[in-house]
């Protein structure tokens, strides 16, 4: 039951949260242009007109694997509230992210290819940094528990910064933020128009804004763990990590798929596995 | 209700001077704003609910035009914006110009001027908006 009511709430209000979350992130985005912005609901307004808007699917495949997207990332993020094994998490959460590449290969579009790609890049630039950072919450906490890592008091950002600016890295891509927008955006400035949702819309697209508002929350609840000895100073660290990954959307272009790649493999080695690496050679536990 | 508060719009530039798809472009910067309501610049029809747009149609763009207002989901509108995607404009009677936008598609609403202004852009998809509604009226009435 203990293990139940963190999972469920977050199965319920991710969604809600992470559309709030969408909805500043747009006004937030429109002062830094000094524009007026959209209102606070709008994604919920965007994707109630997109399920309206009923099955444009090009094929029969895209909607189901669409639901499998949103279902692992539910389910990811269930597990990793739920007290569930982070490395379990990163899996399954990777296992979403390949669901929205196969329904995007699923379809005949040389757009939707190239965009299916780049999100394959992204895949495995963010992999090796989410790994490191789950060892090394292990070494520092001695768990994979959500609950027993914030439960132990170990304050995760003061033994591993390095991890943590390396996931600030990874986490750009993630929440699909400039520079690394490379395979979708939410801007309508990209050479590869909307990339891996090129041939999704509708009902399917729907789905995927909901699932990118799971897969937020549970990012941000990652974060939340390197700040979880004091919960006030936890929160203010998501709301300001979040503010400074909106600022670098709206103040960088896009870079190419090469420089992203090597770029996030390199700081992870040196920032992430230099963090490791200094924990052993430091000792302690 | 929903789909009046989410308009995301495709643009497309069949022969214009581009002096409209600034005005067009005009529309999303600080002073005019346009994503105060909910206005997304797409740039993919299957996203998008309103097309917009802006030239003549001539022998070369006609299948372009076409092809992307298929791809478009139902409900779906149709904008001219400026004289030449109105009826052609000065180039009506050029011999490879074959007039306004509505030559080739149902246009929905009309945004004359040359250029025309960012505030009648608005103010056309504000109209769109408003058949956009009838639009699906029609279709569930129909169902």
């Amino acid at each position: 039951m203990e293990k139940l009511m963190p999972a469920l709430a977050y199965a319920l209000l991710a969604p809600l949260a992470g559309g709030l979350l969408a909805g500043a992130d747009r006004i937030v985005s429109a002062r830094m242009q000094r524009r007026v912005g959209p209102p606070l609901l709008q994604p919920f307004y965007d994707v109630a007109k997109l399920f309206s808007k009923g099955d444009v699917e090009v094929n029969s495949l895209q909607y189901p694997l669409a639901l499998c997207h949103l279902l692992f990332m539910a389910l990811a993020g269930a597990l990793f509230f739920g007290g569930g094994d982070i490395l379990l998490v990163i899996f399954v959460f990777t296992v979403a992210a390949l669901f929205l590449v196969a329904a995007a290969f699923s379809s005949a579009s040389p757009y939707s290819f190239v965009g299916a790609e780049r999100e394959l890049i992204i895949i495995l630039a963010a992999e090796p940094a989410l790994l490191i950072a789950a060892a090394a919450i292990y070494k520092v906490s001695g768990s994979l528990n959500f609950h027993a890592v914030a439960a132990s008091g170990a304050p995760l950002i003061k033994q591993l910064p390095g991890v943590f600016l390396c996931l600030f890295y990874v986490l750009t891509m993630k929440l699909r933020k400039s520079p690394f927008d490379l395979s979708y955006s939410h801007h309508a400035h990209q050479e590869i128009v909307k990339g891996i949702t090129t041939d999704l819309g509708g009902r399917t697209l729907a789905l995927i804004e909901i699932t990118h508002w799971y897969e937020n929350i549970l990012l941000l609840g990652l974060v939340y763990l390197f700040f979880a000895f004091s919960a006030p100073l936890a929160l203010a660290a998501v709301a300001l990590t979040y503010f400074l990954e909106v600022l670098a959307d709206n103040t960088n272009a896009r870079v190419r798929w090469q420089l992203a790649l090597s770029s996030t493999w390199t700081i992870t080695l040196l920032l992430a596995g230099g963090n490791l690496l200094a924990l052993y050679a430091l000792g302690g536990n | 209700m929903s789909l009046k508060k989410s308009p995301w719009l495709l643009h497309y530039d069949g022969s214009s001077c581009n002096g409209c798809d600034i005005e067009v472009l005009a529309c999303l910067t600080p002073l005019y704003d346009a994503e105060r309501f909910g206005v997304i610049n797409t740039g993919n029809p299957r996203h998008a609910d309103l097309l917009l747009l802006t030239g003549s149609i001539n022998h070369q763009n006609e299948e372009v035009v076409r092809n992307l207002y298929a791809q478009m989901p139902e409900p779906k509108v149709v904008l001219a914006v400026g004289i030449c995607a109105t009826s052609g404009g000065v180039f009506a009677d050029c011999y490879n110009v074959k007039g306004g936008a509505d030559k080739v598609l149902p246009v929905d609403v009309y945004v004359p001027g040359c250029a025309a202004r960012p505030e009648a852009i608005i103010d056309g998809i504000v109209r769109a908006l408003g058949v956009l509604e009838q639009k699906r009226a029609a279709a569930e009435a129909k169902k």
